[in-house]
């Protein structure tokens, strides 16, 4: 469960990027995030995954008052979210099993544990005969891949995926965005910030609408109209 | 491990094989780079080797020092009244007490001829109406009597003894010698000191900009939950691995300093006759040596890793 109650973010060389934000994502729920671009959705999702801190109010994951999680908590804190990035951010020198393996090797875990469940990433995002390529040799759509794969291998509770389409072509977009389902199917929270309304409303999840660091619309779209007509937004905010 | 292993013990598996990992991919990193990695261990080794080298050159005068003043005499001169025979007593006397190895009798006459032949006085002596020149007894203090404060304590008790006019050290050359060793000896700590000092520099620096060039893997550790420990602990192994690598030239060098200067010091010797074989470092030496190199490249890493990485990782 991810909870925001009156968000605010202030940086002091732009001002407010979230204003008075208040939200309840819950456990194994599937959300899309969209506004503008510099409309606060990066920041949000920076400040469930602990890269930022609130300036006012308070965010909560499970149990845990992120506002007040001391620091050396914040490692397991990251642990239990995977994060999906639209450059992918993945290390160019590392194979594909050692880019995958990187959560559970910072986790302690046993070689023999981390070749299990790396191998089960690969095989879920259907990756696992190039666990020995290096990302460079990848192309754009295998190398998000592999940073999804890199997201689950963890079983984190909370999947954030910032614009994890945004190089892709759509196609590649459909086939991310199915492999982000399936992962909603097992039972994990995720929040997808996205361009990409089309995709939005085809698949028909809730969505969070940001406007200058504004939640303003906060539902699940209408399917799009068979005929050409209005573009059909989301509703507003309750 | 098999699923039955204990828990815990697991546990220590993975700690041992996360550091086993760290040390190595730290040490085949420095490996791929080998003239960056040459330069900072080569600036290590210089300063390590400067004031080992002083050291062991210090030791290897102070043994000589030490060497000389034991096999210096102390001289007592009788009063001028006593004759040989009272000087034969006397020096029977003092064989037998253990702080003394041997008592040389030194007859008026064998003075007499000693001085004729160094002086270059025969004429004048030749002069004299008689021998102006006491019995003189050249004593030897024992092997174990420290150079210093024990022949010191000797020599005054002799000086104190009835018959004896005044006594003297042969030796006070290699005091004075000594004393200047011991001045040579704490520049020497202090050099080191600031030595030490540059090590931790040069390996903090070092580690800075390996850290800069490590930014974006840095950032996606630290993404993925990687603690601040793991993430430090390639660096302060790369630390670790300077030192130790400077540490083992600086020994190399010394030595080499000390092979090379045998042949000179040879030379110097055999203008007194004496033969002097320089030591090098010894086995504690060298291990303190690659000790003191690995623990200042760690102390350095540390300092450098500990606040270039909180710069990258703000929250």
């Amino acid at each position: 469960m991810i909870e925001f109650e009156h968000v605010s973010k202030r940086y002091p060389e732009r001002g407010d990027a979230l204003k008075d934000l208040t939200f309840r994502l819950e456990a194994g729920e599937m959300a899309f995030l969209t506004g503008h671009s510099g409309a606060g959705k990066s920041t949000l999702l920076k400040l469930i995954g602990l890269l930022e801190r609130p300036s006012r109010g308070s965010v909560r994951v499970g149990d845990d008052d992120l506002a007040r999680l001391p620091r050396r908590r914040i490692p397991a804190h990251r642990r239990r979210i995977g994060m999906v990035f639209q450059d992918h951010r993945l290390l160019a020198e590392r194979s594909v099993f050692d880019n995958v393996a990187l959560p559970l090797v910072t986790a302690g875990m046993t070689r023999d544990d981390i070749g299990k469940r790396v191998r089960a990433a690969l095989d879920q995002v259907g990756l696992l005969k190039l666990e020995r390529a290096l990302p460079l040799t990848l192309s754009s759509g295998e190398q998000q891949r592999v940073g999804i794969a890199r997201a689950v291998v963890g079983r984190p509770e909370v999947i954030l995926a910032d614009e994890p389409t945004g190089n892709l072509d759509p196609e590649l977009s459909q086939e991310i965005f199915r492999l982000f389902e399936r992962f909603h199917q097992l039972g994990v929270s995720l929040l997808i910030a996205t361009h990409d309304l089309d995709l939005i409303q085809s698949l028909g999840h809730r969505t969070l609408v940001l406007k200058q660091g504004r939640l303003v619309a906060d539902a699940i779209p209408r399917p799009a109209a068979p005929e050409p007509g209005p573009e059909s937004d989301p509703a507003p905010a309750p | 491990m098999s699923n039955r292993t204990p828990r815990w013990l697991r546990r220590v598996g993975t700690w041992a094989g996360n550091h086993r990992r760290a040390a190595t991919e730290t040490l085949d990193r420095l490996i791929r780079a080998p003239l960056g990695t040459l330069m900072t261990v080569a600036a290590i080794a210089i300063a390590l080797a400067l004031p080992a080298t002083l050291l062991v050159s210090t030791d290897n005068l102070e043994g000589l020092a030490g060497d000389w003043r034991r096999g210096a005499a102390l001289s007592l001169f009788l009063s001028p009244e006593l004759d040989e025979a009272a000087g034969e007593r006397l020096a029977a006397a003092l064989r037998s007490r253990i702080d003394i190895e041997r008592v040389a009798v030194v007859s008026r006459a064998d003075g007499l001829a000693e001085f004729r032949e160094y002086s270059g006085l025969g004429g004048a002596i030749d002069q004299l109406p008689g021998n102006p020149l006491p019995v003189v007894l050249a004593v030897y203090p024992a092997a174990d009597l420290s150079p210093g404060e024990d022949v010191d304590a000797l020599l005054a008790g002799l000086a104190a003894l009835p018959g004896v006019d005044f006594a003297q050290a042969d030796a006070q050359w290699v005091k004075r010698l000594q004393a200047i060793l011991s001045l040579l000896r704490e520049g020497t700590w202090l050099l080191g000191g600031m030595l030490a000092l540059g090590v931790v520099l040069v390996v903090g620096n070092t580690i800075r900009l390996e850290i800069e060039n490590r930014r974006d893997e840095i950032l996606v550790m630290d993404l993925v939950g990687a603690t601040g420990t793991f993430i430090r602990r390639p660096f302060i192994y790369a630390g670790a691995w300077y030192g130790m690598l400077g540490g083992m030239l600086a020994w190399a060098l010394v030595d080499t300093a000390i092979w090379l200067l045998q042949r000179p010091v040879d030379r110097v010797a055999a203008l007194y006759e004496a033969e002097l074989r320089l030591v090098g470092l010894d086995l504690h030496q060298s291990l303190a040596l690659l000790a003191l190199g690995t623990l200042l490249g760690m102390v350095g890493s540390r300092i450098a890793a500990g606040r270039h990485l909180q710069r990258l990782r703000p929250v």
